[in-house]
């Protein structure tokens, strides 16, 4: 390696500068789309049309989208299922996965393979295919046009991954700590909550795995909770961009409002997004 | 396990409760609101929707139905045309840019990693009806971005309202779900590429191999199984794309059924569209030949592709 020469190190200052040049680019094509909403969401109509790379400023400037987005729709309610149903889902994914997962990695019992094979099953086939009969379960239960159809129904497909991450998890804990535990007594359930904090790495990749999903979804809300009171935010923007399809501000803004809080979250934990990612698939 | 609960009871040891404490509440939300739909849908799909809404057993004449009248089979192999030109278009562009941009991103000493990896990971945070709709109003003609931008490259000519026209729509929505999606196949590639020791790309450059060889020659047979699992994760997410057609081009794939892919086609059918009134029954019957389909790709991934790759330990 000491008998660089100059044409080495000239075609890998070249190679450096052209890796930097497709990153920077591809990174403009990403993000691209989004700075258009959200900038043209704060402009005048006619700067929208006449000027839509110009920034928001002076006479561009109207706020007027965002006024007839949360004037004409339910946005605090949409907001406010999206949310409940997001948090509820993660929250049941969690407590019932690494009960699942623990009880899979911890205990030798007759079932115990096929338990996890049919976990295992569930990553692969995708819980739409079942939507006719998932309808039907919700109407004999009467969780139609409740925000806990979306939130058990999400729960349901967000198991299998979360069991697949949390079981690998489990088996690496020692099994000194847990078995000094259970000769000073305790129960199963105290080292069940003595082992849940050893892979709270895996939580949060699991946390993080189970949000999006629910958050974006928009097949489940349009079949089993498109009433008025129940609707999510994707579904709520969905259906008024298409009745506004005329009033561009008012697309943009509504847009933009779905955007900002998912932008905000991910900007915030970016660091965990990228390393749960990665840390997971390593596994 | 009721076996094994017995013989502990025989031995004098405390029945396992907590082993149902753990197990019984997952399991009972999981067959529920998976397992049980799941097969109670493959059963349906044998059963025929009558005028009057009630059901009766037709052995297989849902699947004749559907491969046979003209009312389904056009529908049947359009859809599943498009889907095949769907999951192409995103294997090949989708899955060879992430490649290359994991590539780029594992580099030594590369600056401004993490921001790179941030931003190209943004679009798959999205909701399907930010990007379906962001993208639309971008390639709409009444909106100036893309004449705007092709008129920058000296290509104002070739605008067009591709979103309208029958072979461009289904290639931009192709190339739209890319944009949304290139993240998952980076982030996985990446990860394999970092477990890759250094140690091993330097010692082979010792030997005189240039980064292109490294490349095909060291990296690229330890990224087998990756690949793998990156085609499998697109081919089952490509085979029940719904919303992002939904979104850009309706419930019936405009223009002319160009984009209508098994996922609308499907939806379509349950749920009745216009004036069509919707047929619970045969929609699970398109549900199990697209489940079918599903667990062909996931068999041949399976025993075709993880059975005879090799994993390296590093």
């Amino acid at each position: 390696m000491q008998t660089t020469t100059l044409g080495a190190r000239l075609r890998r200052a070249l190679g450096s500068m052209g890796t930097q040049v497709f990153l920077l680019l591809s990174s403009v094509v990403a993000l691209f789309p989004i700075v258009l909403v959200i900038d043209n969401s704060l402009k005048t109509r006619e700067a929208i049309f006449l000027k839509p790379f110009a920034l928001p400023l002076g006479d561009a400037f109207s706020a007027a989208g965002y006024h007839k987005a949360l004037t004409q729709s339910n946005f605090p309610l949409w907001f406010a299922n999206s949310l409940f149903v997001t948090l509820g889902a993660m929250f049941l994914i969690l407590l019932l996965g690494s009960m699942a997962a623990f009880a899979l990695s911890e205990y030798k019992f007759r079932g115990n393979a096929f338990l996890t094979l049919l976990f295992l099953a569930g990553m692969m086939i995708p819980i739409r295919l079942g939507t006719v009969s998932i309808m039907r379960i919700a109407v004999a239960l009467r969780l139609i046009n409740t925000l806990w159809a979306l939130i058990l129904v999400n729960v349901a497909s967000g198991l299998p991954m979360a069991v697949f991450i949390l079981q690998q998890f489990f088996a690496q804990v020692p099994h000194d700590m847990k078995d000094a535990a259970r000769i000073d007594g305790a129960s199963e359930y105290r080292i069940y909550a003595l082992v849940l904090p050893v892979v709270k790495p895996a939580v949060a990749t699991v946390a993080i795995y189970s949000v999006i999903p629910v958050w974006n979804d928009l097949w489940f809300p349009l079949i089993l909770t498109s009433g008025n009171s129940t609707k999510t935010l994707t579904l709520g923007v969905q259906q008024f961009v298409g009745q506004y399809s005329i009033d561009w501000g008012a697309i943009l803004s509504s847009m933009s409002l779905a955007i900002v809080p998912v932008l905000v979250i991910y900007v915030l934990f970016s660091r965990e997004f990228v390393s749960g990612l990665t840390a997971g698939s390593i596994k | 396990m009721k076996a094994i609960a017995g013989e502990r009871a025989k031995r004098g040891k405390p029945f396992p409760t907590y082993l149902f404490v753990f197990l019984v509440p997952p399991l009972a939300v999981y067959a529920l609101f998976m397992i049980i739909p799941l097969f109670d849908s493959l059963r349906l799909s044998l059963y025929k929707t009558m005028g009057d809404g009630s059901e009766v057993f037709a052995g297989l004449g849902n699947f004749v139905q559907l491969f046979t009248s003209p009312n389904f089979a056009p529908r049947l192999w359009g859809s599943l045309k498009n889907n095949c030109v769907f999951f192409l278009i995103n294997t090949v562009v989708q899955n060879t840019i992430g490649l290359v941009l994991a590539v780029l991103l594992s580099r030594q000493r590369l600056r401004l990693r993490r921001l790179y990896l941030t931003v190209l990971f943004l679009p798959t945070m999205l909701s399907y009806v930010i990007v379906g709709f962001a993208w639309k109003l971008i390639l709409s003609p009444v909106w100036g971005v893309s004449g705007a931008i092709l008129g920058f490259f000296g290509l104002g000519q070739l605008l067009q309202p591709w979103l309208g026209m029958e072979g461009p729509a289904l290639v931009a929505v192709s190339l739209i779900s890319v944009w949304q999606w290139i993240g998952i196949p980076m982030m996985l590639f990446y990860a394999a590429l970092l477990v890759i020791p250094n140690e091993l790309i330097e010692a082979a450059t010792v030997d005189g191999v240039n980064a292109w060889q490294a490349f095909w020659k060291i990296k690229m047979p330890l990224l087998l199984p990756t690949i793998g699992m990156v085609e499998i994760l697109t081919y089952v997410g490509n085979f029940n794309t719904f919303d992002i057609v939904y979104v850009m081009q309706n419930a019936v794939g405009a223009p002319n059924y160009s984009t209508d892919l098994l996922g609308t086609f499907f939806y379509r059918t349950f749920s009745g569209y216009g004036n069509l009134p919707g047929d619970p029954t045969m929609g699970t019957t398109i549900g199990s030949v697209m489940f079918l389909i599903i667990l062909l790709g996931v068999l041949l991934y399976l025993f075709g592709w993880k059975r005879r790759v090799r994993t390296y330990e590093l």
